[in-house]
């Protein structure tokens, strides 16, 4: 027993040196506006390590300190998201922000409840119907974002095909999507347009895995498209399942959300991204100044909030990086619209007229007319995306659905 | 030591099953246990973090009694784990391992969740929440009664066949959510928002005292009919041993699937309050993996239900500390995990302690 007892004693003069290390930041004394921060995992998720790192980078350029920025990892979309909102307005945010699309109905509820903190939420669809003075939905036109990157790969292939490593027919592009939801199919849609720019006989394969997240079923879907054929990959996942994936089997990827060098530094070629930072920025200023941020927000390259990763040069094709900044400049100009209708076909047809689901119903009734101009008007109506029709030279693996 | 040895070659360490050890002692193995396993957390994040341990032991604290937000979050989580534990525990006590209460639960809030998004608002709330509770209920049973009648017709295997129940349960949820919400996003939100609909009511303005309030009267009467009724008799011996049971005139098949009506209703319970009485709404996740932590519940508090209001809280305590370190301290939820871990190993540990008594070889002892 007199050992013990000199271990506990030990144990704890340990604990008293180190107690000086305090845990969290010391209280600023300033305008300590309060911002939290609710994920559904954390971040070894890539969709979740995006909002947490841009929200990092914000903190740092503002000089706040770890009391000001509060992030709860983890939270499931359900009560929990209620809680978890409630626990932040009882530790003093005036401004908080959810990240997941299952979050929106609990968020809702909370900024109903209280009215004096501002909720913002990402991907949601109910702002610019419920209008509250206090909740906001933000998105980005990532779609633009997504068509640089296919343009990335588009050069990919072309370089593939004039290096005879496949033949033109063959430029078979494999895509693994969470569930078969507008925001993903608005993604890969824009992919592939980016990609059949530069390289017109390219076509898709896109099967899904029906998980926003799962690191096993996302390597296995981009294993199986590697098998049928596909000679390039992408994904509209969250982990790291498929660059894991490509890297092993030596495909060529193009990401989401992070940039994947790291975990392909033999395959990954570039990442398009919704940098969150300059959207935390406006909250926060919004949070000191009393300003108001619109209800519905959507990001585009002009704002920082749409971006490209760092190209990785060893693996993309020469020229990639001008082809790329000739057409972000299209982009900036005005003068490219990614869902041009003249640019694509649904079942043989050019698109003229389409009824979107834009306002959130229980039937989910088409409401919208979203063709106008020769362009399908994504994003105009409400920042999250609205486009789920299969165009012609995409094929989904139905059979995929678990 | 035996008396024909000359010499003792006494090891330096041997083990001796302790007599009846007094509950005063045992409660202070236990306590013990726990200080040194918070000995080892705070050696474990000085090692592994910059951080000070009582800071985040502090952390913990705060993340469950911090504000009245927290506090009724923890005794509503404490109520849903515990009312699960409760769940699995008759069947455990007659070793019948249930291991699919997470399937279970979620059937039940399944069922639940379907007669909110079919009737709405055309029914009363008080007659919508009783078909909700009663096909919750029901749900859960046939959930719980098919591996029963199984095991006790052809005695198949009750431990796979409860768990892959679990997946046919997650798979039809999602598969309703597909059907029920066609723009594919699989997320069902909130049910009858507006109408609040077959959502439990808040009692005296309190979230969640109703299912406070059922899962403390549960505990109550799972006691009573554990110890005293004729029935939890049964299910001890049982449990004990089929031969006695069969010997004495218990009908063992009988038992079997009445035990697991009884887990399945609760389970089906528990789901009906998951859905109706916290999330108002269905994912893969509503059981949240409460189903098998059940399983540790119980087993801590060796089936006594008095017991497993502590244990319960313990877990939920440990879990809602976790989410407060990842916060606060900027740690990510793993470490809090590694904490949970070596806390519950030494809880688990003690026991051995309780039973056993270490001998180390002594000096004195040689003299004879």
């Amino acid at each position: 027993m007199k050992k013990f007892t000199k271990i506990l004693a030990l144990a704890l003069v340990v604990a008293m040196i180190f107690s000086f290390a305090a845990c969290g930041g010391t209280k600023d004394d300033k305008k300590a506006v309060k911002i939290g921060l609710i994920c559904l995992h954390d971040e070894n998720s890539t969709y979740d390590a995006n909002f947490i790192n841009a929200l990092k980078d914000v903190q740092k350029e503002l000089g706040l300190t770890d009391d000001q920025v509060l992030i709860k990892t983890n939270i499931p979309e359900n009560d929990a998201c209620y809680t978890a909102a409630s626990e932040l307005v009882e530790a003093g945010c005036t401004a908080i922000f959810a990240d997941s699309f299952g979050h929106e109905t609990y968020i809702l509820q909370a900024a109903k409840e209280f009215t004096n903190v501002q909720f913002y939420h990402a991907t949601g669809t109910m702002a610019h119907t419920e209008k509250l003075d206090n909740f906001h939905n933000a998105f980005a036109s990532i779609y633009e974002g997504r068509y640089l990157a296919g343009v990335a790969a588009g050069m990919k292939l072309n370089e593939m095909i004039a290096s005879g490593k496949i033949t033109a027919d063959k430029a078979v592009i494999g895509y693994v999507g969470a569930f078969p939801y507008a925001e993903v199919k608005s993604g890969y849609t824009s992919f592939y347009l980016g990609a059949r720019s530069v390289c017109p006989s390219a076509t898709m394969k896109v099967t899904y895995t029906n998980s926003w997240f799962d690191i096993a079923l996302e390597r296995e879907a981009a294993l199986k498209l590697i098998n049928d054929g596909c000679v390039l990959i992408s994904q509209h996942a969250d982990s790291e399942g498929a660059p894991k994936a490509c890297e092993e089997k030596g495909v060529p990827n193009v990401a989401y959300n992070v940039s994947t060098i790291s975990m392909g530094p033999n395959t990954a070629i570039i990442s398009s991204k919704i940098y969150w930072a300059p959207y935390f920025k406006m909250m926060y200023e919004a949070a000191v100044n009393g300003t108001a941020v619109p209800t519905d927000y959507t990001g585009s390259i002009k704002d920082g909030m749409v971006q490209l990763t760092e190209l990785n040069t060893a693996v993309a094709a020469e020229g990639t990086q001008a082809k790329l900044d000739e057409v972000k400049a299209q982009f900036e100009a005005g003068t490219l619209n990614v869902f041009d209708t003249s640019k694509f076909t649904v079942k043989g047809e050019t698109l003229t007229s389409y009824m979107a689901d834009v306002d959130s119903d229980d039937k989910f009734t088409p409401d919208t007319e979203v063709v106008a101009n020769g362009v399908f008007q994504e994003s105009k109506f409400r920042s999250a995306p609205y486009f789920d029709l299969i165009i012609d030279g995409i094929t989904e693996d139905t059979a995929s659905i678990k | 030591m035996s008396k024909g040895t000359k010499h003792n070659h006494e090891p330096l360490i041997h083990i001796t099953k302790r007599g009846n050890v007094s509950e005063g002692k045992a409660w202070g193995i236990r306590i013990l246990s726990i200080v040194f396993s918070l000995l080892v957390c705070s050696v474990v994040i000085i090692l592994l973090t910059h951080y000070n341990p009582i800071q985040v032991f502090k952390a913990m604290v705060t993340g469950n009694f911090g504000s009245l937000t927290k506090v009724r979050s923890l005794f509503q989580n404490l109520a849903m784990l515990l009312c699960i534990s409760l769940a699995v525990t008759p069947a455990f006590k007659m070793k019948f391992w249930n291991l699919g209460a997470e399937g279970q639960v979620l059937v039940g809030g399944l069922a639940s969740a379907a007669c909110m998004f079919y009737i709405k608002d055309a029914l009363p709330n008080a007659v919508l929440i009783l078909i909700m509770l009663v096909t919750s209920v029901l749900a859960g049973i046939i959930w719980g009664v098919v591996p029963a009648v199984f095991k006790a017709k052809w005695n198949a295997n009750e431990t796979l066949f409860t768990l892959m129940m679990n997946y046919v349960a997650i798979q039809l949820v999602s598969f309703c959510i597909m059907y029920w919400v066609p723009s594919g996003s699989a997320v069902m939100g909130v049910i009858n928002m507006k109408s609040q609909a077959g959502w439990l009511p808040n009692l005296f303005g309190q979230k969640y005292l109703i299912n406070i309030l059922i899962v403390a009267l549960l505990t109550v009467v799972m006691y009573v009919y554990l110890k005293y009724s004729k029935q939890g008799y049964e299910i001890t011996v049982v449990g004990e041993s089929e031969n006695t049971a069969r010997y004495i005139g218990i009908n063992v098949k009988k038992v079997i699937i009445r035990t697991m009506v009884l887990s399945g209703a609760m389970c089906g319970l528990a789901g009906f309050l998951l859905v109706s009485g916290t999330n108002h709404t269905i994912t893969k996740e509503t059981a949240g993996g409460m189903g098998f932590t059940a399983v540790m519940v119980s087993w801590l508090a060796k089936f006594n239900p008095a017991i497993m209001v502590l244990t319960s809280f313990l877990i939920v305590f440990l879990q809602k500390g976790a989410g407060e370190i990842a916060t606060y301290c900027r740690l990510n939820e793993s470490i809090a995990d590694i904490l949970t871990g070596i806390i519950i190993f030494f809880i688990i540990g003690s026991e051995f302690f309780i039973n056993y008594k270490i001998n180390f070889r002594s000096k004195h002892k040689e003299v004879k």
